[in-house]
């Protein structure tokens, strides 16, 4: 009889890419429920429409390219990059802002370089800057935190909001978004940045309904606690490491603390940094893409610090209130010239040990 | 970078980066006694078990031959020779399969055993003859590194350089392998014996003897004897794959590294696995020639999993065929670990001198990898690199065939210890796309040895060419020069000059010329009447 020639090594150990992302999807869970929680079941609907638009968006790029569909349906990363763009969009935006959103990440930014592993920028924040450049209006407009809302909002109005436009009683998202102060809220972020560059001080900003939580806007500080928590998680189980949501979380925080060291009045405190917009989702779910990621260990520190930085620049001084989508591609940029200066030092060329 | 000895002298163990915690399944094998097989009927004995290349044949067809008798001579470039496993006769020299992950025949001496077993006299030596003449006999033994590398032993200690460390490695890191583990439990003395002899030949003041911490008999039984081996020291390292690995080892232990494309000796070290020390107290104190090692034949499809003295050259069909194999539909059999260890396409191949386990996993126990995935960058492989390359960076680069790319890259610092394939959630085979773009650029660096060689040749004639017809031309001239010296001294001697020949016939050709212009003339001015007629 004849046997059965294999290349070494024999042994694997079973970690496969699915089970790496079914940890992904465990980590979004405390997220999902706080978001939920907070701005309503729109985050739900917007998946379904990501994840419907993602699944034809990949079958249909591997179908033209001639390779098999089921193959790449199996690796879930267009269903990670679905979840994220839906996640990190306003809950109650109308239904073709996700499908765009998401078949533009896809298509362009991931079939089009070549698929998965080849794409140089990340697919989910690359669709939220088409999405944010194209419709500011639908991409700013998140619901109010349900604590501060006039008018709830049910399923019923959740789907006819995103479909129609108008919930059931016949409010637009805009009269929807009156705040029980009768004023259209912004986010928090957007509220303060807004107010800082009025002149106002952070405690005169801060003097708000939005802000009376103990630690930032509400909702938001919970939803970037939960996303935290999730994070942590992933750490735990070695779905990703230490390095890239550290350096970014470092990179926004130190020149966070100390600008507010200097400029007490003027300057958002490190903890507001941390628990708005979408500081904990980017550094743990989304800057730790290792596709478009640093490869080395210290190479990935640099790059989360580099994002923590971009994040704070672009919040205290640029045109957006919320920079980590405009922060993480500018950082996949540079990724080719961290992991050329990086590089470890290979065993037996006289590195340090 | 440089570390001071104390701190060796100390015990202080060092890490290496990387490395990967498989399970071990050691116990499958390591729990009995190191046991015998039947003699086989036939044996297969290759002339090429080693690193080198092969020594040269001495025995013909028919000859009769005995256990220990060489059957091939030591020679140039590490050729080694090898020894009949048992007494028998020599019933063909062939083309055959052999322990190569290519599965390409090369020549072997079939013996078959006439079942007598009758040995050559041993000739033991003394540690009092000279320290070229112990080389010599270590190389007669036919010696080679039982790690599994299987340099020359007596190539490694010819190199004489001053040496700090012998280390003896008995880490045997690779799961389910035991035969190092085994050999140490019972034979500790004859292996610190061995490491005594090869610090005399080798003038290493002192030797490390290195296990990993899961070994607590094999450390137990060291402990024992090495009160009588005061230059000794036992070091302890923590189980990780790849300890064993030489070059991991000594950053264990020393906390030094190997450069790159060195040896250890170029740092003051030098290793010898345990197996090769106990070949070589055989050798020196017993004159037993290398006829035999301890193979670890193990896996969920053998009935008798365990340890077994093995003379080389015995089919793996033999070995397997007396421990119970039952073979399942797409069978692997894997000549060394699950983690290094290769395949076999037949079980005709023999048992040789690198052969340290005979593993036949069930297909649950070592599942065939699933379909290979692209590569998400996920960076699993560059965190368990001991050598700290970045395997997914070698791996783009080895299919996109950009040779230096993966030279700036370091592949050849590559140890191909499956680390990173093992952790790939992608399930590439990482090791196999490093050994193919390994195998290219030698096969580019042939061939471009080989078009430099040819070009120097073409080169080489062209000058040569214009020489001989610069000297050709040199000569000619020469001799023209010679022939009008010697005429201008002839006619100066009175000869009739050759010019005054050639003005000579100039002037009778210009005479003859003028002679016919005048009869034409002539004939010319008599024409011009008959006209007028």
């Amino acid at each position: 009889m004849s046997f059965k020639i294999a290349a070494s090594p024999h042994a694997h150990q079973r970690r496969t890419t699915q089970q790496v992302m079914r940890w992904v999807y465990v980590a979004l869970i405390p997220g999902l429920l706080v978001q939920s929680y907070f701005f309503g079941f729109g985050v739900w609907l917007q998946m379904l429409l990501a994840l419907v638009t993602a699944w034809v968006s990949e079958a249909a790029c591997m179908a033209l390219r001639g390779r098999s569909v089921s193959h790449a349906w199996q690796d879930h990363t267009a269903v990670v990059t679905a979840l994220l763009l839906a996640i990190s969009i306003p809950s109650l935006a109308p239904w073709w802002i996700i499908v765009i959103g998401t078949a533009f990440s896809v298509i362009v930014v991931k079939h089009v370089y070549g698929g998965v592993g080849q794409n140089l920028f990340n697919p989910a924040m690359a669709g939220y800057v088409l999405l944010l450049i194209s419709f500011p209006v639908q991409m700013t407009a998140w619901p109010v935190p349900q604590q501060l809302a006039l008018y709830s909002i049910g399923l019923q109005d959740t789907v006819q909001l995103i479909f129609n436009g108008f919930s059931a009683a016949g409010y637009n998202l805009e009269q929807l978004r009156m705040g029980i102060d009768g004023v259209t809220m912004a986010t928090p972020l957007d509220s303060l940045r807004t107010d800082l560059s009025q002149a106002l001080t952070v405690s005169e900003a801060t003097n708000k309904a939005m802000f009376s939580s103990a630690l930032g806007g509400i909702g938001w500080a919970w939803l970037n606690l939960a996303f935290l928590l999730g994070g942590l998680v992933l750490i735990k189980v070695r779905v990703i490491s230490w390095h890239i949501p550290g350096g970014m979380l470092l990179g926004l925080l130190i020149p966070a603390l100390v600008m507010s060291w200097f400029y007490p009045d003027q300057s958002v405190g490190p903890l507001l940094h941390a628990l708005s917009g979408a500081t904990m989702l980017g550094a743990f779910f989304i800057a730790t893409d290792p596709v478009t990621a640093a490869t080395s260990n210290r190479g990935r520190l640099y790059f989360g610090l580099l994002i923590g930085l971009l994040v704070f620049i672009i919040r205290t001084w640029g045109g957006y209130p919320d920079a980590v989508a405009f922060a993480v591609l500018l950082a996949n940029m540079v990724v080719p010239v961290i992991d050329k200066y990086t590089q470890p030092i290979a065993y037996g060329h006289g590195g340090k040990l | 970078m440089s570390i001071p000895i104390t701190l060796i002298e100390q015990g202080q163990i060092w890490s290496f980066p990387g490395g990967i915690h498989p399970p071990e399944r050691k116990q499958l094998s390591n729990t009995t006694p190191i046991a015998t097989l039947p003699l086989a009927d036939q044996f297969y004995v290759p002339l090429r078990q080693h690193a080198g290349e092969p020594g040269e044949l001495l025995v013909r067809v028919g000859d009769h031959v005995l256990k220990g008798q060489a059957v091939s001579a030591p020679g140039l470039n590490n050729a080694l020779p090898v020894h009949a496993p048992t007494s028998g006769t020599v019933i063909a020299i062939e083309p055959r399969p052999i322990a190569h992950p290519s599965g390409l025949p090369d020549t072997v001496v079939v013996i078959r055993a006439d079942g007598l077993d009758q040995a050559l006299q041993p000739q033991p030596y003394s540690l009092n003859s000279d320290r070229a003449q112990l080389i010599e006999a270590l190389r007669q033994a036919g010696i080679a590194g039982l790690g599994g590398a299987g340099f020359p032993t007596a190539q490694k200690l010819a190199l004489l350089r001053p040496l700090q460390y012998l280390i003896i490695n008995g880490v045997e890191c690779e799961p389910y392998i035991s035969a190092d583990d085994r050999l140490m439990r019972e034979y500790a003395d004859e292996i610190l014996r061995g490491t005594e002899i090869l610090m005399h030949i080798s003038g290493a003041a002192k030797a490390l003897i290195a296990l990993e911490d899961n070994k607590p008999d094999a450390i137990d039984a060291f402990k024992r004897v090495l009160p009588k081996y005061p230059a000794m020291s036992l070091r302890v390292v923590p189980t990780k794959y790849p300890s064993g690995g030489e070059k991991q080892l000594i950053q264990l232990l020393t906390g030094r590294q190997v450069p790159s494309r060195g040896l250890p000796i170029d740092i003051g070290l030098l290793m010898h696995n345990v197996g090769t020390a106990y070949a070589v107290q055989q050798a020196i104190d017993h004159g037993l020639p290398l006829t035999q090692r301890v193979v670890t034949v193990t896996g969920e499809n053998v009935s008798k999993p365990g340890n077994y003295w093995v003379p080389l050259g015995t089919p793996v069909a033999h070995v397997l065929g007396h421990t119970g194999f039952k073979p399942e539909t797409a069978q692997k059999v894997i000549m060394g670990g699950p983690m290094m260890g290769f395949t076999l396409a037949t079980l005709q191949v023999p048992v040789v001198k690198i052969t340290n386990c005979l593993l036949v996993p069930g297909t649950k126990e070592l599942s065939p990898p699933a379909d290979e995935m692209p590569c998400i960058r996920c960076g699993a492989c560059a965190d368990v690199c001991p050598a700290q390359l970045l395997p997914q960076q070698l791996q783009w680069l080895a299919k996109a065939n950009d040779y230096d790319g993966l030279n700036q890259q370091n592949l050849f610092d590559c140890i191909e210890c499956g680390a990173c394939a093992y952790v790939c959630p992608s399930e590439i085979p990482l090791v196999h796309y490093y050994r193919k773009a390994k195998a290219e650029i030698r096969e580019i660096a042939r061939e471009k040895s080989k078009s430099e060689i040819a070009r120097e040749r073409f080169e080489a004639r062209k000058q040569r060419l214009e020489r001989e017809k610069q000297e050709r031309l040199e000569r000619h001239r020469l001799a023209a020069e010679a022939r009008q010296q010697a005429q201008q001294q002839a006619v100066e001697q009175g000869a009739p000059n050759p010019n005054d020949a050639v003005q000579a016939a100039i002037a009778r050709a210009k005479a003859r010329k003028a002679a016919q212009a005048a009869a034409a003339e002539q004939a010319a001015a008599a024409e011009p009447q008959d006209d007028n007629s």
